[in-house]
């Protein structure tokens, strides 16, 4: 940390865990076309996709197979080109069955109107409706891993005033470097990206949030907007959750979205840095989200890399290709390791929204021995929305949904700081997150 | 696949080092250092007492748990061997083993195996056991070996505490009184008369940095109490410096600085927050000045700490940082 | 005695005994007036206070007893017909008799014919695993083992056992309360009519996945033969999704399905297997019986025909 230049921070809680960022320098390599994708139709926040083909139907890269339900939810293209097999319930990373279309891969035919040159376009010809309309015929959604329709972050609810566009390069999760390396790689695109948004939005205010850890980006960054009027970087302390958006919007610009809101409340939209350079390629090369970059790492990979991968591509494809499943492997997450999600199976289909494949040795996958809380505080030191998580255990263990109202477990990000830090090991998010089903579910008849 | 079954679980993946059986190695290696000062002090007395808690101790916890609860002992996550040192450093050298059996059956049975075990205690089991000790037989409890007289029938001599209150109860001048003293740095160092923690307020210094240095505690209750008791006892000695004595007699003497790093810093009795943390020692400091300068006791540090961690609830409920959201929104 | 012990006796005393009439005398003075009527069906009630009959408590209930004045819609299903009885005998009003429950375990993927894909190392609780995934086994539809319905059971009516890795009911102490049904994540456990002579019989798996699918992930599921069905004479089993479903309200105990499940699935309570036996042979004899029927119906059929044949030829 520089002294003197104190780097923004959010202002309650946060943990430091060790970042490995093992694969920040290695540049972004395509993965090989797999021998069959398997996309999901729920790979999005909002109602499942509508499926438009039929088993045998021959399809191109960027051609739609399944069309948005209703407002929130996304269109889905196929990834790859070749004819359509089968389609029914495969196991995906979220741990359930969901509907999914199984293409079998045969050539690499993209649609025509998909402009695949390598030049950046720089005008932007579409105005702000056309803008939004083109997002949301390409499917664009979150790639952070929340997997958000873009086009309904981009329509403002009336009577929300929005003055500042936050572009989040902060990846703090421990080994990702999805987000690093596309800024490294490709920031004048990105920058069109932001421009883009800015004037989708309305806004001429845009800062890039960037942690120090990834100080070339930042530098980078600084360099090739010195002369842009509006667009700004900042560099934050290195602290978890700083990615987290209603922290990193407290760091920016220390305004706090109200319990129960959304940014636009506060006047800010959030949009990560993947996502930008995903609505760059939409609008400015009408290329749909097909593909996405994926880190794959862990201690013990051999040759953990940053690959650029289609939508529905096997895990294993991606492990083979990292070197293989090292002897020692004891858990498989499918993003970062304080949010993502442990996967048992490796068909499971790589989606919009996941950003890395992280592999833990067998000595660390397993939690160690759970003691008695001994109210060290540790967990409310470390809880960024300033909850008492020791009492949210308690709550929710014993069903006590009033209670755990009152007490705000609704405002949980379930970042994990809580679990993270305890020294007695209790498995807190655990039943926090089962508080919060109890909340928004009743309880059967 | 070659690896076997993958483990699946819930987020997060990946914890921090530090866990309850590092916290509790980490304060009983920050006790070493008193623990060597109290045997150069009081010899094989020393050795005898502590051996003897720790061991009640531990042997307690595991009767009460295997016979009487019927559940899974807990007796190697290593508070138990804590309990039983603390314990032991609140007592003279020359406790008889009955009562060090009596202190330990209180301060684990009572203290913490009825409240439900490790955590769920409102009050420091190593103090509530030292006071009912101190109440049920205070000559016993107030009369120390002299220190450095390693035999086991040593002479015994009461504390620099113990000479001044009753000194100035029967009208001496505090001037005189101070001149019978060992000189600060002998009180600094733990050449002074005492229970066998109390003396070393060099030993428990360097069991304080330590255990900064490892995260274990945070500065905010040694410093706030400590600072509390200085600035109390500042005043009252520069209004009379005949009849009060100076702060730093009071910081070296009886059981202040044993108490500042080990028994207000224990997690399970302290508030959680930084900012109740500063309360709690604040109150503590005021509490152990009343009772040193105004009342029947010459020494008020146990008392002190039990009366605050009958307040740890109310001070959790109350002063507890803002969480995110609460204030009005700010909008640009 | 020391004059002073004894007037601190004397004194106490008085205390004690004044503190005590004051008590009795506030205590009648700001007494809750009730219907004390509510007061003597309580004292019958069990008093477990475990809100199987839908009210918060046993005092609500007798609360709610009375001021309904019948007992159509209310039911102790711990106490049962025996205390319902005694109810509507201070009540004065008629007895309302209901058929005894149970609750039932409708999964039989024990370690042996269920094995783990992999390692659940969550909290234990399987509510959090449900939520998490579909489970350490193959089969996303079976139990999770944890014991969360064990845990809730109020009257120690159920226990894990630790060689299937399932709950298991103890018949004479459920008393159909529903806090187990209600605490399953998986819906494994359901509450059956006991039955008349305390036979029950049901499908013992919940997993919907087609034939071959269903048994890779465990070897007892229900593939959805549908055997049971066919033999069914009184349209008491239907399918869903390649399961079989019985209904409690249709079966008539004849236990005539129970052996043309291949892995025996189709659970029976408090049945001895002479009598299953035997009721399997009768509905072999029937079945004989029907295919021997539709044979001679066949044959008189091509006889008519064949007679018609000759007498257009002959015409």
């Amino acid at each position: 940390m520089k002294l003197h230049n104190k780097l923004k921070t959010f202002r309650i809680g946060g943990v430091h865990p060790d970042d490995h960022k093992i694969t920040a320098q290695r540049v972004i390599v395509p993965l090989p076309l797999p021998k069959s994708v398997t996309i999901p139709v729920t790979q999005h926040i909002g109602a499942p996709a509508k499926i438009v083909v039929q088993r045998g139907d021959t399809v191109k890269v960027g051609q739609v197979i399944a069309t948005h339900e209703g407002f929130v939810s996304s269109n889905i293209h196929a990834s790859v080109s070749g004819r359509v097999g089968i389609i029914e319930e495969v196991m995906d990373s979220t741990g359930f069955k969901h509907m999914a279309i199984n293409i079998r891969v045969k050539g690499d035919e993209w649609e025509e109107t998909i402009d695949r040159s390598e030049g950046l376009v720089e005008e932007i010809k579409l105005d702000p409706k056309e803008i939004v309309a083109r997002i949301m015929e390409a499917g664009v959604v979150g790639m952070g891993g929340a997997a958000f329709p873009s086009h309904v972050k981009l329509s403002v609810p009336e009577g929300k005033h929005v003055d500042y566009l936050i572009i989040n390069g902060v990846e703090c999760e421990p080994y990702l470097t999805a987000d690093h390396r596309i800024m490294l790689e490709k920031p004048k695109e990105i920058v069109v990206g932001i421009r883009i948004l800015m004037k989708a939005l309305g806004v001429s205010h845009a800062i890039i949030g960037i942690e120090d850890n990834k100080h070339d980006a930042v530098e980078l960054f600084q360099e090739l907007l010195k002369d842009e009027p509006g667009i700004t970087v900042e560099a934050l302390e290195v602290q978890y959750p700083q990615g987290g958006e209603k922290q990193l919007i407290q760091a920016l610009l220390n305004r706090e979205v109200p319990s129960g809101g959304l940014p636009a409340d506060v006047g800010v939209i959030v949009h990560n840095v993947g996502t930008t350079f995903a609505i760059y390629e939409a609008v400015q090369k009408n290329k749909p989200l097909i593909e996405r970059i994926v880190t794959v790492t862990g201690k013990s990979v051999k040759e953990p890399s940053n690959f650029r991968v289609r939508i529905g591509t096997p895990v294993m494809d991606l492990l083979i290709a990292a070197g293989g499943i090292p002897e020692d492997t004891g858990k498989i997450v499918s993003g970062g390791p304080m949010m993502g999600k442990a996967i048992a199976d490796l068909d499971v289909p790589v989606a919009k929204g996941t950003s890395g494949i992280l592999l833990i040795p067998k000595e660390e996958a397993t939690r160690a021995e759970v003691y008695n809380c001994v109210h060290c505080g540790k967990c409310i030191e470390a809880c960024p929305m300033g909850l008492e998580p020791y009492r949210l255990l308690i709550l929710s263990k014993k069903g006590n949904s009033t209670r755990a109202k009152e007490e705000h477990i609704l405002d949980c990000i379930e970042c994990g700081s809580c679990s993270f830090v305890c020294p007695s090991n209790r498995p807190i998010l655990d039943y926090i997150r089962l508080g919060k089903t109890q909340l928004r579910k009743p309880k059967k008849a | 696949m070659s690896t076997g079954l993958l483990t699946v679980s819930p987020s997060p993946h990946i914890h921090s080092e530090l866990t309850v059986p590092q916290i509790m190695r980490g304060v009983i290696i920050a006790l070493v250092p008193a623990v060597l000062m109290s045997v150069y002090n009081f010899g094989w007395g020393a050795i005898y007492v502590i051996g003897l808690a720790v061991g009640f101790c531990v042997g307690i916890e595991y009767l009460i748990a295997k016979y009487l609860l019927q559940r899974p002992h807990s007796i190697y996550d290593g508070s138990a061997i804590i309990t039983g040192m603390l314990l032991a450093f609140n007592v003279p050298s020359n406790l008889p083993w009955y009562m060090i059996l009596i202190g330990s059956l209180v301060a684990i049975g009572i203290g913490k195996m009825s409240f439900g075990g490790l955590g769920n205690n409102p009050f420091n089991p190593a103090l509530v056991g030292r006071v009912f000790l101190l109440l049920s037989f205070p000559v016993a409890m107030t009369s120390w070996p002299k220190a450095g007289d390693w035999s086991l029938d040593a002479v015994t001599s009461a504390t620099p505490l113990g000479i001044v209150k009753d000194g100035l109860r029967s009208g001496e001048s505090l001037p005189t009184l101070m001149q019978q003293m060992p000189s600060y740095s002998d009180f600094f160092f733990g050449f002074q008369g005492g229970s066998l923690g109390e003396m070393s307020a060099f030993a428990l210094v360097i069991g304080l940095i330590y255990m900064l240095y490892r995260k274990i505690i945070t500065w905010h209750i040694p410093v706030s109490m400590l600072l509390t008791i200085a600035i109390m006892t500042g005043i009252f000695w520069w209004i009379d410096p005949t009849r009060y004595a100076d702060p730093v007699f009071h910081l070296l003497t009886g059981g202040v600085m044993l108490g500042a790093v080990f028994m207000a810093t224990d997690y399970v009795t302290s508030p959680f927050t930084h900012r109740g943390m500063i309360i709690f020692g604040v109150g503590i400091g005021v509490l152990t000045v009343l009772i040193r300068l105004f009342g029947n006791y010459p020494e008020g540090v146990s008392f002190a700490i039990l009366i605050m961690n009958a307040f740890v609830p109310m001070i959790n409920r109350y002063a507890k940082e803002p969480r995110y959201g609460a204030g009005k929104p700010k909008q640009g | 005695m020391n004059p002073v012990v004894l007037y601190t006796i004397l004194t106490l005393t008085a205390i004690g005994i004044l503190a005590a009439v004051v008590i009795y005398f506030v205590s009648k003075k700001f007494e809750v007036k009730e219907d004390d009527r509510i007061g003597k069906v309580e004292q019958v009630l069990p008093n477990t206070n475990c809100g199987g009959c839908g009210q918060p408590g046993c005092h609500a209930f007798a609360k709610a007893v009375v001021e309904a004045g019948d007992l159509a819609a209310l039911h102790c299903p711990v106490g049962g017909n025996t205390v319902m009885k005694q109810v509507a005998e201070i009540l004065g009003i008629k007895a309302v008799e209901r058929d005894p429950y149970i609750a039932v375990v409708r999964c039989s993927g024990s370690f042996e014919y269920r094995k783990k894909t992999n390692i659940y190392d969550g909290a234990g609780s399987c509510k959090i695993a449900a939520a998490l995934y579909s489970g350490d086994t193959g089969c996303a539809y079976g139990c999770l083992g944890m014991g969360d319905c064990v845990e809730v059971c109020d009257f120690e009516a159920m226990y894990m056992d630790e060689k299937t890795g399932l709950p298991v009911v103890i018949e004479d102490k459920c008393t159909a309360c529903n806090a187990c049904v209600k605490e399953c994540p998986k819906d494994i456990l359901e509450l059956w009519p006991k039955g008349k002579k305390n036979q029950r019989v049901y499908v013992a798996c919940l997993n919907e996945e087609k034939g071959s699918t269903a048994r890779k992930e465990c070897a007892v599921a229900c593939s959805g033969c549908s055997k049971c069905f066919e033999a069914c004479r009184y349209d008491a089993i239907t399918m869903h999704n390649s399961l079989a479903v019985i209904d409690p309200e249709k079966c008539k105990l004849c236990m005539e399905c129970v052996d043309t499940c291949d892995v025996h699935n189709i659970v029976t309570a408090n049945v001895t297997p002479e009598k299953i036996q035997a009721a399997n042979e009768q509905r072999l004899k029937r079945e004989e019986r029907a295919r021997k029927k539709k044979e001679e119906e066949k044959l008189a059929a091509e006889a008519a025909k064949q007679a018609g044949n000759e007498t257009a030829q002959q015409a």
